[in-house]
């Protein structure tokens, strides 16, 4: 059971992220190259913030499986951070690279610390 | 870190093919990805301290992620339109997680592991650069290899040539 609500938690984050991303991007106008990777960024924060609140709430284990390790660990990604950053250094553009790791790090340990605020704040 | 003329990043954007396809790949590809990373947290036992298990899944899937998006943004050697949905975004993307990352940061400066938590941080940080630069440029030397003489020797049903704007080897000029 538990292996399913992490199969339907990843079906559903993947695709929440990829439709992030592609809002990010549309968001910043047509014509506008894309550097830095703001649809990453964005979706790693949020899920960061998400995962924050689900831990200050001490959820079910059921729900911890399916919103926790499925949709948080799947709207949320190691990888293409990874890769999108050695582009930005591999094209020159070391200090947004040095940029896109420090901000993610600092903002993703932010947002789990104020979603357990939230969570407990509120009494969730 | 590389002599290739500066360009853009490769087009995030989704490959030519209708976005509910695109849509249902990912969420096959990333329930795939998160099951595998469930697995490896249940195969192996669990420890406090440093969060190996975490460590290990999201540097092994930046090494992967090197290579597909070589084989298929930058050389275009395979260029079905699914394949990076499905692998990259959905199955990589599932697998490897940014936000148990952070929460575990998080955990162990909430226990006062300070010293473990600033080198869980950097460790995966550096190792997951690490990991992908290494297999994007051993990817890219492996196709490399021997340019101009066995030019049979990899040839696949699903390699051809491919010469979109923005996919051509800049560092080579060939259109791969």
């Amino acid at each position: 059971m538990t292996w399913l609500l992490v199969a339907i938690g990843g079906a559903v984050g993947a695709p929440l992220r990829y439709l992030t991303d592609r809002a990010v991007q549309a968001s910043q106008g047509p014509g506008v190259p894309y550097v830095f990777p703001w649809g990453t960024f964005t979706a790693n924060i949020a899920g960061s913030l998400l995962l924050g609140v689900l831990t200050g709430a001490a959820v079910s284990s059921p729900a911890h499986a399916l919103l926790a390790t499925g949709l948080c660990g799947a709207l949320t990604t190691y990888s293409t951070f990874s890769y999108e950053t050695l582009r930005l250094a591999e094209t020159g553009r070391a200090f947004l690279a040095a940029a896109n790791v420090l901000a993610s790090l600092l903002a993703g340990l932010g947002a789990v610390f104020v979603g357990a605020e939230l969570a407990g704040g509120f009494g969730v | 870190m590389s002599e290739q003329e500066p360009r853009e990043l490769p087009e995030p954007g989704p490959p030519s093919a209708p976005q509910g396809r695109v849509l249902a790949a990912v969420a096959a590809g990333g329930a795939l990805g998160a099951l595998a990373r469930y697995g490896a947290l249940v195969l192996w036992p669990g420890a406090g301290g440093f969060p190996w298990r975490v460590f290990v899944v999201n540097v092994s899937g930046c090494a992967l992620i090197g290579v597909l998006m070589v084989l298929t943004v930058e050389r275009g050697r395979i260029a079905h339109p699914l394949v990076r949905p499905f692998l990259g975004v959905g199955v990589l993307g599932g697998y490897t997680t940014f936000s148990t990352y952070a929460a575990d940061v998080s955990g162990l400066l909430a226990r006062q592991e300070v010293a473990v938590a600033m080198a869980y941080t950097a460790a995966t940080a550096v190792a997951a650069l690490a990991a992908v630069w290494a297999a994007a440029v051993a990817t890219r030397a492996w196709l490399d290899r021997g340019a101009g003489s066995g030019a049979g020797s990899d040839a696949r049903s699903d390699v051809r040539s491919d010469t979109r704007s923005g996919v051509r080897d800049m560092g080579t000029g060939r259109a791969v």
